[in-house]
């Protein structure tokens, strides 16, 4: 299970990586590091798999019980972080194309070379 | 053609890390020291069912207030770029009509998305959710309020209000800790109460609602400005 997981999101992360660096289209281009960043997020979260348990949810407090029926809780609430600033890194992406688009009226990244030398 | 293989490159060097990592990856039996500290604590110190919730608002509370803080700046460099100087705003954007499906079924809808977004981050420390996602659903509900109608816009004094409140509040119930428990955001300044039900967990449901209405408030905020910025001249 952890394995089809970590895969996945290894899978994804390389996706996310050649749509950054192969698309033309600026959009596309920002959905890259958008997946490459869910990629990044269902690495981290599988590394804190345990084989066989579950959610890090309780129902009653039992110490030594609760600590052999749950998974790892620190990468899920580090993912949580992770999440929030993608999405605040994403909006303010999208902002900037939204700009850029005013500007030149076009969303192909060949056609803002002004810094290009 | 050169452009290519350069990226082919790149992606082979880092899909070689990738299996490299990959391949060293052993699934764990046990928990790591840290979890199993806070699996072994977390319920009984925090009082919160959801052992994530007691670890992002309380253990690591400080965090989660940087990170509110990371949601705020970015909200406020989008409104500081999409700024619209008064002479350049159109007075009369040419709209399409809205189809009426959208319209009417917006209006019984949002209601509800809105009640959904509530219960997520009351029942933070209970369910799995929380502020962020709560927040976030929120959001979403203003989101099909703009979509509805394109002459919608999002009330500034409303959202500074909502997100100055909840940002103060979340930092007051912080001192608090200092005050009358171990430390800042200490969840300990009301009783931990019955484990599982509503009001347990100490200041945890408080402050994940702050957290809740403060990312709503955001999010609406940059979704209001992007809407905005459409009333520009070319």
């Amino acid at each position: 299970m952890e394995y089809i997981a970590i895969s996945t999101g290894f899978a994804l992360m390389l996706l996310g990586l050649w749509g950054i660096l192969s698309q033309k289209n600026l959009i596309k281009i920002v959905l890259g590091f958008t997946i490459f960043d869910t990629g990044i997020n269902i690495v981290m979260v599988s590394i804190g798999y345990v084989k066989g348990k579950a959610a890090p949810i309780l129902d009653v407090i039992n110490a030594s019980e609760a600590a052999n029926k749950i998974v790892d809780p620190v990468p899920q609430a580090l993912v949580l972080t992770a999440i929030v600033i993608g999405l605040g890194v994403t909006a303010l992406m999208l902002v900037y194309v939204l700009k850029l688009h005013r500007e030149k009226n076009s969303l192909d990244i060949n056609s803002f070379k002004d810094l290009k030398w | 053609m050169i452009k290519k293989w350069i990226i082919l490159g790149i992606l082979a060097g880092m899909g070689l890390i990738f299996f490299d990592l990959f391949s060293a990856f052993r699934g764990n039996e046990t928990l790591g020291k840290t979890a199993d500290y806070y699996a072994r604590h977390g319920a009984e110190e925090v009082g919160a069912s959801n052992i994530v919730t007691a670890i992002v608002v309380t253990y690591r509370g400080f965090d989660t207030l940087g990170e509110v803080t990371i949601l705020f700046l970015t909200a406020a460099i989008i409104s500081f770029v999409l700024k619209i100087r008064q002479e350049d705003i159109l007075p009369n954007r040419p709209i399409r009509i809205t189809s009426e499906l959208l319209d009417s079924a917006s209006q019984v809808i949002v209601p509800v998305i809105f009640m959904v977004g509530i219960y997520i981050f009351v029942n933070g420390h209970l369910t799995p959710g929380g502020g962020f996602p709560g927040g976030a659903v929120i959001a979403s509900g203003v989101l099909l309020m703009i979509l509805s109608n394109p002459n919608f816009s999002v009330s500034h004094k409303v959202i500074a209000w909502v997100e100055s409140i909840s940002g103060v509040g979340f930092v007051l119930l912080g001192v608090m800790g200092i005050l009358f428990a171990g430390g800042f955001l200490d969840n300990r300044v009301l009783g931990l109460g019955d484990f599982g039900k509503l009001f347990s967990a100490g200041i945890i449901p408080f402050i994940y609602s702050f957290i809740g209405l403060k990312v709503g408030a955001e999010l609406s905020n940059i979704l209001g400005a992007i809407s905005h910025a459409q009333n520009e001249k070319n």
